[in-house]
This record gives C-alpha cells, sequence and structure tokens, in this order.
C-alpha cells in the first residue's frame, strides 16, 4: 500500500498535470492565465516555471481557439491539455468542443481522434460574479463523442495516493454503504450528501454513490445500488429539469422497475439562472435539503 | 481633417504628462464647470475605487473589478454622450455609468451580489456584460435598431484589450461596418488581460489598425489623457450621429491607459508584472495631470481642491451607507426575473424553498 498525502482538488489537478507533463512529451497545457500566474484557481501554478513555455502556455483570450486548436494539435498526434477558466465563459468554444472535438473520430471514420483533455472549473458556492458558479454538465453529457467526467470534494481535502495513480473512467464508487436508499450524486455535491447520510444514520441507512464519470455513466454500479435498495435519490448542483437526474431516473425504470419500491428523488438546483452571491446558498442543495430528499424517498 | 483620420499607429495626445498641453493640440471648447466636473468625477471615481477595494477587504463586499488609472478613458469618453444616447458596458465601467447617471450604490449592490443593482431604471445603460467582448455585437444590433426606428441615439460600447481577441469583437465591428451602425467601439487598452499582457493578444502593432479591416476609422488615444480622451470621442459621436455620404458611421477608438490594481479582487499582479512598471504608468495619472492644467489656468486652486474632495468622501461615504442598508433580497426574487409569467413548474419549485425556509429557518438551511 502506498502511502496518501493529503490535498485539495486544485492541487491534485495540479499533482495530475505535473505528473502527465513528466510522463509524455506530447502533453502541453493551455489556456488564459494559465502560465506565470499559474492559473486563476492555482491549477497549474508552478508548471510554467518547470516546464517552460514550450508545455504551458497563455493564449490570447479566445476560448473558440483555445479549443480549436487544441483539437488541431490532438488530431496530429498530441494530447494538449486546455483550460476554460470557468465553464460559464467556455461558450465561445462550445461550437469547438460539440461539432469538432466530440466528432472528429466519426466524421473521419476513426482515422483521427482527438486525445484532449479539457478542463473548466464549474458550480457555485465561490462567492463570484455572474456566469462564474453554473452547472453545465448535462450539455456535455449530451453530447455524442465526449467523455465527461467530475471529480467530487471540491475545496476540500481528502486523502490521495503519494504517487501517480488513475482513476478508470466510466467507473462509479461507493462513498458509503447503505440497505434502505441510493443516493446517486457527484462533484460537490457529494460533500452535503455524505453529511446528510451521516445526519440520518441510525434512521435511514443511505448508500452514496458518487458516480465520477458522467458520459459514460456506470449504469451497472447505478442498478445494481437501486436493486439492492430499491429507492433512489439523485441529487445535483444543476438546475432540475433536463438535468441527469432525469436520465438516471429513467434509466433506473428501464432496468429495474420490479424492484422499485418509490418514486425517484430529485434534489437540485433550481430553473433558474444561477444568483448572484446574495442568493446563491439558497440555490445549493445542501444537507438539510438533501435529508428531506431521502426522507420522501423512503417514507413514500 | 478629422481628428479620427489620424494614422492609427500614432496617439493623440492633447495634455502632456505634466499637463502642459502638447504642442499643436486643440484643448476641447468646455466650460471651467465642466472641466470641474470631469476632475471631480475622475477623482470621485478614485476614491470609490480605493473604498470599494477596502470594502471587498473587509468581507463587506464579494470579488470587485477596479478600475484605478481608467478614469481619464472612462470619464473624458462617457462625458461625450447625450442623456439619450447608450452605453454599453463590460463590467468595469464604474465611472462611465456614474457620468451617464448610474448611482454609486447600484454600482456597489451589483458588486455585493444583489441583483437589484443592476435594474438601471430610466438609464440608457445596458446590464454590466461579464462574458468577454460579449456585448459588442449588442451594440451593434441596438444601433441596427435604432436606425430601424430613425432614432438618432448613439451606442458607446466599452470592451478591454482582451476582448479584441474574441469573435464577437471581430463579428460585433464586422456588422457594425457592414450595417454602418451608430456604434463607438471604445477598448479600454489597460495593458493587461488579467496576467496576459496586450502583446499576447495580438501580434498588431495597435489595436485601433484594427479598425482598417472593417473599413471604418481607427485612432489611438491617450487613455490617461481625459482631453485627448474627450476630443476624439465626441469627434467620433459626431460621427456616428450624422454622418453622411460615403463616411461610415462607427468608429473603433483604442484608448491606451493602464489598470493600476489587480483584474479583480481575486488576483494578485505582483504574480506577473514588475512594481517598475506600475509605477511608470503612474506617471501618466489623469488626476493630476488634469489638475495641473486647470491650476495652470486658474480654474483651481488649494482650496477647491481641498472642498472637492471633501465633497467626494461625504458623497461616496453616504453611497456606501444606503448600499449597506438594503436588505438581503427574498428568495422570491431568484425565480420571478426569468420569464415574463412564471411557468408552473418555476411557482412549485418557488413554493418547495418557501417551505424548506419554513420548516428548517435560515440558520440550518445554509449552513
Amino acid at each position: 500500500m502506498s502511502d496518501t498525502q493529503n490535498l485539495t482538488l486544485v492541487q491534485a489537478v495540479r499533482d495530475g498535470l505535473k505528473g502527465e507533463l513528466e510522463r509524455d512529451d506530447d502533453v502541453v497545457v493551455f489556456g488564459e492565465d494559465v502560465g506565470k500566474n499559474g492559473g486563476v484557481f492555482r491549477a497549474t501554478q508552478g508548471l510554467y516555471e518547470e516546464f517552460g513555455e514550450e508545455r504551458v502556455f497563455d493564449t490570447p483570450l479566445a476560448e473558440s481557439g483555445i479549443v480549436g486548436t487544441a483539437v488541431g494539435m490532438a488530431a496530429y498526434g498530441m494530447k494538449p491539455v486546455p483550460e476554460m477558466q470557468f465553464s460559464g465563459f467556455a461558450y465561445p468554444g462550445f461550437d469547438q468542443i460539440v461539432s469538432h472535438a466530440a466528432r472528429l473520430r466519426t466524421r473521419s471514420r476513426s482515422r483521427f481522434s482527438v486525445p484532449m483533455t479539457l478542463r473548466m472549473p464549474y458550480g457555485g458556492g465561490i462567492r463570484a460574479p455572474e456566469h462564474h458558479s453554473e452547472s453545465k454538465e448535462a450539455f456535455y453529457a449530451h453530447e455524442a463523442g465526449l467523455k465527461v467526467v467530475v471529480p467530487s470534494y471540491r475545496a476540500f481535502r481528502e486523502e490521495v495516493p503519494d504517487e501517480t495513480y488513475t482513476v478508470e473512467l466510466g467507473e462509479a464508487t461507493t462513498r458509503r454503504e447503505g440497505d434502505d436508499v441510493s443516493l446517486f450524486t457527484w462533484g460537490a455535491m457529494t460533500r452535503p450528501s455524505m453529511a446528510a447520510a451521516e445526519n440520518l444514520a441510525g434512521e435511514i441507512d443511505v448508500e452514496v454513490v458518487d458516480l465520477r464519470t458522467l458520459s459514460p455513466m456506470d449504469w451497472d454500479s447505478i442498478v445494481e445500488s437501486f436493486k439492492k435498495t430499491g429507492r433512489a435519490v439523485v441529487v445535483h448542483e444543476a438546475p432540475k429539469s433536463g438535468g441527469l437526474g432525469a436520465e438516471i431516473a429513467t434509466t433506473i425504470q428501464e432496468e429495474a422497475l420490479g424492484y422499485q419500491r418509490a418514486p425517484v428523488q430529485r434534489v437540485t438546483g433550481f430553473d433558474t439562472p444561477f444568483p448572484l452571491y446574495a442568493l446563491e446558498d439558497y440555490y445549493m442543495p445542501e444537507a438539510a435539503r438533501i435529508e428531506d430528499g431521502i426522507r420522501e424517498a423512503v417514507e413514500f | 481633417m478629422s481628428v479620427l483620420e489620424t494614422d492609427p499607429r500614432e496617439k493623440v495626445q492633447v495634455l502632456a504628462e505634466d499637463g502642459s498641453v502638447v504642442e499643436g493640440a486643440t484643448v476641447p471648447d468646455l466650460s471651467e464647470e465642466t472641466f470641474v466636473e470631469m476632475y471631480r468625477t475622475m477623482k470621485l471615481a478614485r476614491h470609490f475605487d480605493e473604498r470599494a477595494v477596502s470594502l471587498q477587504r473587509q468581507g463587506r463586499m464579494g470579488t470587485y473589478p477596479p478600475l484605478s488609472g481608467q478614469e481619464g478613458a472612462q470619464v473624458g469618453s462617457a462625458m461625450a454622450l447625450r442623456d439619450e444616447d447608450w452605453i454599453v458596458p463590460s463590467y468595469r465601467e464604474h465611472a462611465a455609468s456614474y457620468v451617464h447617471g448610474l448611482t454609486l450604490e447600484g454600482t456597489l449592490r451589483y458588486w455585493m451580489g444583489d441583483e437589484r443593482g443592476n435594474k438601471l431604471e430610466d438609464l440608457n445603460i445596458f446590464p454590466v456584460a461579464v462574458p468577454i467582448a460579449s456585448q459588442i455585437p449588442h451594440a451593434a444590433g441596438l444601433g441596427m435598431a435604432a436606425d430601424y426606428n430613425d432614432s438618432d441615439e448613439v451606442f458607446m460600447c466599452y470592451f478591454g484589450d482582451g476582448a479584441t481577441s474574441e469573435g464577437d469583437f471581430h463579428e460585433g465591428l464586422n456588422f457594425g461596418g457592414v450595417f454602418d451602425t451608430p456604434t463607438v467601439f471604445f477598448c479600454n487598452n489597460n495593458q493587461w488581460a488579467i496576467s496576459v499582457p496586450r502583446e499576447k493578444q495580438t501580434a498588431a502593432e495597435t489595436i485601433a489598425q484594427k479598425a482598417v479591416a472593417y473599413g471604418m476609422d481607427g485612432v489611438q488615444v491617450d487613455g490617461m489623457d481625459p482631453l485627448a480622451v474627450y476630443q476624439v470621442t465626441s469627434a467620433a459621436v459626431e460621427r456616428a450621429r450624422s454622418a453622411e455620404g460615403e463616411q461610415l458611421r462607427p468608429t473603433l477608438i483604442e484608448a491606451v491607459q493602464y489598470r493600476y490594481g489587480a483584474h479583480t479582487t481575486a488576483d494578485d499582479p505582483s504574480v506577473y508584472r514588475e512594481d517598475d512598471e506600475v509605477e511608470e504608468w503612474k506617471a501618466k495619472d489623469p488626476i493630476p495631470r488634469l489638475e495641473a492644467f486647470l491650476r495652470d489656468r486658474g480654474v483651481l486652486d488649494d482650496e477647491r481642491v481641498a472642498e472637492l474632495t471633501d465633497s467626494i468622501e461625504e458623497e461616496v461615504a453616504e453611497a456606501i451607507d444606503t448600499a449597506e442598508e438594503y436588505t438581503r433580497p427574498t428568495t422570491e426574487s431568484m425565480f420571478e426575473h426569468v420569464y415574463a409569467e412564471m411557468p408552473e413548474r418555476l411557482r412549485q419549485q418557488q413554493a418547495y424553498l418557501d417551505r424548506l425556509q419554513s420548516e428548517h429557518g435560515d440558520e440550518e438551511l445554509l449552513e
């Protein structure tokens, strides 16, 4: 068993980038303010100094240009890791993401692929201005050809292995075992979901599954957990309507209707633009709201 | 020859750094009162900015984008507008918006995370646009609509040097040229897009020269010289309102200036630029520059400056008090401005949040 270290998500991202830059000469990291400044969240801190401007560089302020040039580099055989500064600013690059990054393989009948890792911070709770707090993962999960990954425990420390390690894409992880109800979540919602599960311990036995990959989703783990509990709650920060909670609820019905003991509950953000920060704490699901959702599922 | 026909690689200037008039320059024909208003507004903007940064540091305000160093460009340009003209801002135009009627407490409330600060009733100011360059096509479209309605309003669109790298810059200016819109495209080139310097945004020598590609005039002006900014912008506004014949109405202005502080209170400029550079630019400061000019003309003296300073401090302090007196917006305000008629599902979600609030109380809910 290797040693572990206690890191924030951003530190873990930085370590991951550093490891890949060391391991593979084809990896380059670029975007707005990722060089000397080390990224607005410090996710690239020290990489410019260590690997030089050829591997870690700032670009003009142009998201379509950033993603589009990354597509070109990737098709040529490099492994670009471009950054969108905030997911709310990614939309000028959206065309390049959905029309090209996701489809170049299909269009070229697999002659070209796009081995690009596009990073974008998302989500609320940081007291930031407009467009800095949205959760738009459903846009990307809706797009065939993309893999969508959301690490959990944003802004909180967690033990991670000391040395380079990988997490298999497409595999969920069970953060907490339980028999009464399955809670499916991802990203920063993992933390309040775990808190809600702990608060209810002794009363309701909650299984918390952190999906980690949103596309392709780990349907086997989801259905297996649901067959055990017969009840499900999906927690996401994104708006309710058209969110991935609906996809999960429907698949559960398709695959395991006979096991279902209660309607699937969704605890989510509201169908409104993400508010400025005076109201953001009301927007985001927190433990009390999640506990209500769990009770609804169990007391049906 | 119009000042707008200056070679876009040359910088228009009226006041030298010491406040003397540059040889051959024309001082705008303004009343003493107007000169003093220009001076007072720049000084007020500087003081407001320092107080706002300090409020953020004390946890009384969220992330805030400072403007110190940019008062000359904002005040000089906005003073060239009529009331019925429009400002289409990015997110740093606190001083330009103040000139055009926005209250200081409105700006404060917005950056205190309260959307009501963005409700600019009865003012021709578009709401803050945070995504870079995204407001530029709006300014062209507003101009197209004004034409369609036979209005002679002019639209002053502000953006930064970083914005000129975005597709929306190209598309907005291209529409402006093709549809010959009554727009002034005003680039506040403050040298830095967060940590990325102007040289990394474009290999072009100046931003002003990009105008050539859109068939319009582009002019570079010393953005820390409020009189030069006023002169150039007035000419561009006049042309936007009344150009005839072959002459296109839109103009691209590049106002060369410097942001003394951080991009927002969330970054630390000492990581990416040298203090010496900041000091060099501070020698061009628009406020002492205009003050020296006005003292030389006998319009300002120590007594008058002291009076103005007191009234500015009082005005800003009152605005902060007023902004902080507002209670937090209600949760229903999160729902009520999404659609003209609230869909039933949204109404249900609002009722659900009301229920959560009454069952759990704010303390538990916001834990």
